[in-house]
């Protein structure tokens, strides 16, 4: 089996209780109380995961990220409600996902799991997803629902390729204009809604409660895990 | 180039003031009768067809029916009629028309004299007034009315109009000219098309001969050309796409007390047109400016002023000689074109050539010098004018000193010999002269002459002359009481302005010390109204803003009376930033003048100068002192309120970094034991009795969360902290994440959407909106019972898109609709629900910050029903091309 779940926070009751949590689940832990500590512990083995707070007391912990990037380890940031400037910041710079506090020990358990069903799935990319009546074969550009093709835009293929190739990641609002609109359209949010709005008119059971799409509010769109805990539409 | 393309500062200093304030568009003609009016009233009815709001101020129509069928569908503002001496006289009223606050007004007769008594004694002052106040204003006026231009009309038609407007008011001015051939104006005028009033008929008809039209024509076109091309430049300086005066020229005209100066400047203000140039006025204030009689001053005064109204700059040097102060003053500023008069008297041989004049031509290299020739009208001569000055103190010193030197040579005689007493003689002489001046000597010397010859030349006891040698005695004695007299007197005048410049200045720089060493409004001010009041001799003042207007903050011994007439002057100067009393041009009934101290943040006081007997009080020679002492009062008054305003600013600078150290702290410090509480309870598994109390903890734990999260909303939306992030947002998304956050509090319920797919996207800060919805949501399924379904309800609304939540609760009671969403304003039924009582407030916060509304209706049939309204102006309509 792989390493153990590095955790980084300074809040000594915080890291107790997901130690509990985790180890419960059968994952083994490892923690560090600041930059300094979570740094040291990047050595063997390697964590497979890191639920990393970004108030530390050392450095801010934005700055780590790029350092667990490097080697590869897939990284969970805890962060505050309001702040969708940081999360926002955290995914631009290479951070899987993010849990909000207070959190839920379930919900954090399943972002954990999707995220490492990710990163095994990264060198054999998933090329092919079933969500619910809804088949997207990404390498054969074809998309059915029920068994009955429907006709995408060639900017509503990019972004649902976009979207499925990552499924249960939060993708940006500027990392989807980017991959679809390219660098010059990055401020036309616009842009982004319409066509998802467009893609849940095709795709979903009912456009009005999204399941396939989900919104990030301030963030960005995650495109529904099939293998995650929130249950598959009906 | 690239430095060439860098807007003029100063012109867009210039923009910058213009902007707010209305423009204005005169319709210029050559003459009465070419049609300015019927003209200015067809584009104001143009105007109002397009929906603009136009009123007309004052036309005449003088009974013409094409012109008065023009004025009937604009609305007319009433004249305001003045009694004047038994008559009833009608001007236009500025007051309605201000308050009216019409988006262009239309003002005939820009040149215009108003009837005694009013606020401004000329219309165009009226006219910068309303365009002060923003409204744009449209006027009339002929060629010959233009100041610069006076002089030329008059000397061609022989008709001297006496109503003139400032070039600067054209200068800012859109020009349309009013053009029609002079053989069809003169036809009109037999017609009877012109209006011509009877009284001026005869010397109108030489006005309108056919030469006079033509002269007058080409003086229009020219002109309006000229004001056309200056806009141009303008706007290129503004722009940075030229540089406004290439040549880099720069005219200086000096100005004297002498009479007829005016068409010197009106000289030099063409040639600055001409050249596109600033105009530079200097007046040399020599010595002999303190004999000046009082027609003397106020042609000085009068010369000065029209030098400013044509735009110049006014400098005023003191010196003793005034070509050296010219010649300087030249290098000074850089001048390239020098503008000098020289009157063209009546007189003898010597005064052919002006020394002055001859002297500067002599000595200047590289400044093209123009000499105005202009007649000086003579005035009557005052015999005293001739009459050498001095004192009779002098008069009684030279001739005392010569009788006692007379006596004591007379007993001397029989021990000294005659020869050195007429050498003793120049003794007296030089003593008066020198202390006296040139009259003593003069009187000291005849008397001496005399008394040398009466009593020591023979033949003794008589006043004849004798011998050569006597004779040159007695020149001589003259000549030397003549030079020394001069000499002193001169090295006299030097010294008495010397040691006048150097109080000045020593005045200057002790109130710029003793300004920078005070610390308050009241001291500044009490210390401005000494010092003013020592150094310009006149009654003083200061005035500050109050809640009625102005209040005197600095006086004297007692605290002066301001009737309204004055009261009003200064709250106009208060407002306007411009000077108004007597001696200005705005409510000159005003026994006080009134100048505002103005600072880079606007006028923050007011000084009143009140002189003796209804007298300017400040006269012309103390201008130049009085403005310095008045810049240096509002430097203090501009450092005191930047100060103040730091003081204000570091307050608020503080309270923010506490608030904001409060907010982190009960963020982090409460938020992080509340979450592990929370996780560790929801991770807790338990069973029988057990499980019920760990239910408590758990939803406890999510209650005190949640009223940790309103408090903390709630805070930074009363402390004005919420800065919405609006981006492109689409309802979908925020309705379907609000009740997948709501997904646990809301298990069971059914919870019905209806989102109309056609809604537009709006501008929204996807987080706060998110917020307000889920306290909405969360509200409704507090305060309805558990079976009840909760409705959300997306769609477009008559003024913009909407999203009701309905529940079937309770409902809010009737009349409280706006009361619940104040804080800790909870149903009826809170006790057994549980809110923290601040959900609504929020959501009215949020809303508010995003500039939506939100509101709450009893539902018929029971319930209640919360909208949010978005307004129109937030909806952001794509173009799918873009897209694809």
């Amino acid at each position: 089996m792989t390493g153990p779940v590095l955790i980084v926070d300074d809040e000594m009751p915080i890291r107790r209780l997901l130690r509990v949590a985790l180890e419960r689940s059968g994952y083994a832990t490892v923690e560090a109380e600041c930059a300094k500590a979570a740094l040291a512990a990047l050595r063997t083995p390697l964590p497979q995961l890191v639920l990393l707070d970004l108030g530390l007391p050392d450095r801010d912990g934005l700055e780590l990220i790029g350092a667990f990037r490097e080697q590869g380890v897939p990284i969970i940031v805890l962060t505050a409600r309001d702040a969708s400037v940081e999360k926002v910041a955290a995914l631009d710079l290479g951070a899987d996902d993010y849990v909000t506090k207070p959190f839920d020990s379930e919900e954090l358990l399943a972002r954990i799991r999707s995220c490492l069903r990710r990163t095994d799935q990264t060198m054999g990319r998933l090329r092919k997803l079933t969500v619910g009546p809804v088949q997207v074969d990404l390498d054969a550009h074809a998309v059915s629902k029920a068994g009955i093709e429907v006709k995408l835009t060639p900017k509503e293929f990019t972004l649902l390729a976009a979207l499925a190739s990552h499924p249960g990641k939060v993708l940006t609002h500027t990392h989807l204009l980017r991959e679809v609109w390219g660098q010059a359209h990055t401020d036309h949010v616009e842009y982004l809604r319409v066509t998802v709005r467009s893609l849940r008119k095709k795709l979903e059971q009912d456009p009005s409660s999204p399941v396939l799409i989900q919104n990030e509010p301030g963030v960005g769109y995650r495109f529904h895990d099939p293998g995650g805990a929130v249950p598959a539409p009906t | 180039m690239t430095d060439d393309a860098r807007p003029s500062p100063d012109a867009l200093l210039r923009e910058a003031q213009r902007e707010g304030r209305g423009t204005l568009k005169i319709f210029l003609g050559a003459a009465p009768g070419v049609g300015k009016t019927y003209e200015m009233l067809l584009e104001g009815a143009e105007k109002i067809e397009a929906g603009a709001d136009v009123v007309i101020g004052l036309v005449e129509t003088h009974g013409r029916d094409e012109t008065e069928a023009l004025v009937a569908p604009l609305p007319v503002i009433p004249r305001r009629k003045i009694d004047y001496k038994g008559q009833t006289l009608t001007e236009m009223d500025l007051d309605a028309v201000l308050e009216r606050r019409p988006k262009i007004v239309l003002v005939d007769e820009l040149a215009h004299t108003n009837a005694p008594g009013s606020r401004h004694p000329k219309r165009w002052q009226d006219i910068e007034e309303l365009r002060a106040a923003g409204i744009d204003v449209m006027t009339t006026v002929n060629i010959q009315h233009v100041e610069s231009l006076n002089d030329v009309v008059g000397s061609f038609t022989h008709v001297r109009v006496r109503e003139t407007v400032p070039d600067k008011v054209f200068e800012e001015a859109e020009i349309e000219l009013i053009d029609l051939p002079p053989e069809d104006l003169i036809s009109r005028l037999g017609d009877g098309k012109v209006y011509v009033p009877d009284q001026a008929r005869h010397a109108l008809d030489h006005f309108f001969s056919k030469g006079n039209l033509l002269a007058l024509r080409e003086l229009a076109l020219r002109h309006a050309a000229q004001y056309v091309e200056a806009r141009i430049q303008e706007h290129k300086s503004v722009t940075g796409k030229d540089i406004g005066y290439a040549g880099g020229q720069r005219i200086l005209v000096a100005i004297s007390q002498e009479a007829g100066g005016e068409q010197v400047i009106r000289a030099a203000k063409r040639l600055a047109d001409a050249l596109k140039a600033p105009l530079i006025a200097l007046y040399v204030e020599t010595p002999s400016a303190e004999r000046f009689g009082d027609a003397e001053k106020t042609q000085l005064a009068g010369n000065l002023s029209l030098a400013a109204s044509l735009g110049a700059t006014l400098q005023s040097v003191p010196a003793t000689s005034v070509q050296d102060a010219i010649l300087a003053h030249c290098r000074d500023v850089s001048a390239t074109q020098l503008v000098l008069g020289k009157s063209r008297r009546q007189g003898g041989w010597w005064r052919r050539r002006d020394p002055i004049v001859q002297d500067i031509l002599d000595r200047t290299t590289g400044v093209a010098i123009h000499v105005i020739p202009f007649d000086e009208q003579v005035r009557g001569r005052d015999w005293r004018n001739f009459v050498p000055r001095g004192s009779w103190t002098g008069d009684a010193v030279a001739i005392g000193s010569v009788a006692a030197l007379t006596l004591a040579a007379f007993l001397a005689q029989g021990w000294i010999s005659r020869g050195p007493i007429d050498l003793l003689y120049l003794l007296p002489v030089i003593v008066s002269a020198s202390l006296y001046g040139f009259r003593a000597g003069l009187i000291a010397a005849i008397a001496a002459g005399i008394a040398y010859n009466f009593f020591f030349l023979p033949p003794f006891y008589t006043v004849i002359i004798y011998g050569p040698a006597n004779i040159i005695t007695a020149v001589l004695l003259v000549v030397v009481a003549i030079i020394t007299g001069q000499l002193a007197a001169r090295a006299r005048a030097a010294a008495a302005l010397a040691m006048r410049s150097a109080r000045e200045n020593a005045g200057l720089a002790r109130f710029a010390t003793r300004l920078g060493a005070a610390s308050n409004t009241q001291e500044t001010a009490q210390l401005i109204r000494d010092e003013l009041r020592s150094l310009l001799a006149v009654q003083t003042i200061v005035l500050h803003p109050s809640a009625d207007g102005v209040t005197i903050s600095a006086f004297g011994q007692t605290k002066p009376q301001l009737s309204p007439v004055d009261r009003a002057a200064a709250e106009w100067v208060m407002d306007h930033g411009e000077e108004a009393g007597i001696g200005t041009n705005t409510l000159t009934a005003s026994a006080w003048q009134f100048r505002p101290l103005k600072t880079s943040l606007g006028t923050l006081a007011v000084l009143g100068f009140r002189g003796p007997h209804g007298r300017d009080p400040i006269p012309t020679e103390r201008a130049a002192l009085a403005e310095s002492l008045i810049d240096q009062a509002a430097l203090a008054h501009e450092r005191l309120k930047l100060e103040a305003d730091m003081r204000d600013m570091e307050v608020v600078r503080q309270r923010d970094n506490l608030r904001a150290a409060l907010l982190a702290s009960l963020s982090h410090d409460l938020r992080t034991p509340l979450t592990a509480v929370t996780a560790a309870a929801e991770a807790l598994s338990a069973t029988g009795d057990e499980a019920e109390l760990v239910e408590t903890v758990r939803s406890e734990a999510r209650r005190l969360n949640r009223f940790l999260s309103d408090l903390l909303d709630l805070t930074r939306i009363e402390e004005g902290a919420v800065t919405p992030d609006l981006v492109p947002t689409d309802l979908t998304d925020v309705i379907a994440s609000a009740l997948g956050d709501l997904s646990k509090s809301l298990t069971g319920r059914k919870v019905l959407t209806s989102i109309d797919p056609n809604l537009p996207l709006v501008r929204a800060d996807a987080v706060l909106l998110n917020h307000a919805l889920l306290n909405l949501v969360d509200n409704a399924a507090k305060y309805s019972p558990q079976d009840a379904p909760i409705e959300i309800i997306a769609r477009m609304g008559r003024r913009g898109p909407v999203i009701d939540v309905l529940d079937s609760g309770p409902g809010i009671p009737q009349g409280s609709e706006q009361r619940i969403f104040d804080r800790f304003a909870r149903g009826e039924t809170s006790d057994r629900t549980g809110g923290s009582g601040l959900g609504l407030a929020i959501v009215k916060g949020f809303a508010a910050a995003m500039g939506f509304t939100v509101e709450a209706a009893r539902r018929q049939g029971g319930g209640s029903r919360f909208t949010i309204r978005i307004p129109s102006t937030a909806i952001i309509q794509v173009s799918l091309e873009d897209i694809a």
